[in-house]
């Protein structure tokens, strides 16, 4: 068994919690429910802090830090909710939606999108900036899977489920600024990527509907993230726990 | 070369190996690739010099076409995904084959202030081709650059790497027609030049 980890008292919200040493500020929130809106983040793989919704406010720092990103030390004071961070929520969340072609209506997720969810809980009713629109070219050419960027984030879940969990390293990120897209090995179709295993971990790990299972219908996809942090844990800890303990 | 070959044949499984196959068909046949993996000896295939090499590959090949990119890949062990983001990323590194003339208008602050814009403009114009892309016939790539250095000189054009000071759109477009007339008649085969000055 391992060795009870040392923990060091923080309050989030003005409520005192035991936070461990070494973990993040978002690990601990979740831990103590409190759930701090977060797409990059997904536990078990390797920490990007690139959509920033996770930003929360620390005592006596004027600056925004991203929980996901930011280790916890004693006696740190957290404010995960104020207007302040809806007002920048919100200004992230409808950036997303003005950057790609995010139409719930048509989507393959619609009903159980992250980004949807998130929308929903800031209260986006609106984009207030001006939609890029941009031309992107859905690749269905693999006979499982179907990558469709125009619902991508860039959030590289997947880049980095394929990389290290699963270990082929099939997608990347080319190009950069607003050019930036998601690529299968030299930007070929995905069905003639030689490297993808099928093993369907990106598919698994997207929060919205970018990946999805060839033929499904609208509001069909279902994504199960939590499957690879048990499997991560379940790797780690030599432990395999009930499905049911997922979560 | 053989030796990248012979590394790429025991490290690659069998699932893979129709790629390094395919890959090595040309290795014999193409000089340039030697180059490449000289330069990959002398830094002993190490991974984390994927940008250098890639600036060697450039340098021999003109530009990174797939091929080279997955040689890259292949012989510093890296996932070609990796690799071509890396190359993508940043913007001296370029996917279409080069014109056989170059023309680059420096569009720095102080170039862009002395009418750089109009330069570039003019020989847009002039030879029907926009910034960063190459002319139908392959004859003249007309690129921008961000500040060379010589703001004194400015504006500043690069012409087949010369650099050339106090332009104007006409001076510019003079010089590019008097060197792309004084070699017209000989149709030379794309990078050619580039292979027997480094071989």
């Amino acid at each position: 068994m391992p060795e009870r980890p040392t923990t060091v008292a923080i309050a989030i919200d003005g409520v005192d919690v035991e936070a461990y040493q070494g973990e993040t500020v978002l690990q601990c929130a979740r831990r103590h429910q409190v759930d701090i809106p977060s797409l990059c983040f997904l536990e078990g793989v390797s920490t990007m802090g690139g959509c920033r919704l996770c930003v929360v406010e620390v005592a006596e720092d004027p600056r925004l830090r991203p929980a996901c990103a930011t280790t916890v030390a004693a006696d740190m004071e957290v404010t995960t909710e104020s207007p302040r961070l809806r007002s920048y929520r919100r200004s992230i969340i409808e950036l997303l939606f003005a950057e790609g072609n995010h139409v719930c209506a048509v989507c393959v997720s619609n009903g159980s999108c992250e980004l949807q969810d998130i929308a929903v809980r800031c209260g986006m009713d609106h984009v207030r900036y001006e939609l890029r629109s941009p031309r992107r070219h859905v690749d269905a050419s693999h006979p499982k899977y179907v990558f469709d960027p125009n619902r991508c984030i860039l959030c590289t879940r997947c880049v980095r489920v394929c990389a290290e969990v699963e270990g082929a390293h099939v997608w990347d990120v080319a190009h950069r600024g607003h050019g930036a897209e998601l690529v299968t090995e030299l930007h070929q179709p995905w069905g003639e990527a030689t490297s993808c295993t099928w093993c369907g971990k990106c598919v698994a790990a997207c929060p919205t509907g970018a990946l999805s299972h060839q033929g499904s219908a609208v509001g069909e996809m279902r994504h199960a993230p939590n499957m690879i942090t048990w499997l991560v844990a379940a790797r780690q800890r030599g432990e395999w726990t009930e499905p049911e303990a997922r979560r | 070369m053989s030796d990248t070959a012979s590394v790429l044949a025991v490290t690659v499984p069998e699932s893979k190996r129709s790629v390094v196959r395919r890959q090595a068909e040309h290795l014999p046949g193409d000089d340039r690739f030697a180059l490449v993996d000289k330069h990959l000896k002398r830094v002993h295939f190490a991974q984390d010099q994927l940008i250098e090499t890639l600036h060697v590959a450039q340098d021999v090949f003109g530009s990174l076409s797939d091929e080279v990119l997955l040689h890259v890949a292949r012989a510093l062990r890296l996932p070609p995904s990796m690799v071509y983001g890396v190359a993508t990323f940043y913007h001296l590194f370029s996917f279409e084959p080069p014109g056989d003339h170059s023309c680059t208008v420096c569009t720095g602050t102080a170039c862009f202030v002395k009418g750089a814009d109009d330069i570039v403009s003019g020989v847009a114009k002039a030879h029907g081709v926009r910034a960063g892309e190459t002319t139908g016939d392959g004859r003249l790539t007309l690129k921008t650059a961000r500040c060379l250095g010589s703001c004194g000189l400015a504006p500043v054009v690069v012409i087949d790497g010369e650099v050339l000071g106090h332009q104007s759109p006409q001076v510019a477009v003079d010089r590019l027609d008097a060197i792309l007339s004084a070699d017209a008649p000989q149709a030379a085969g794309l990078g050619s030049v580039v292979v027997g000055g480094g071989a």
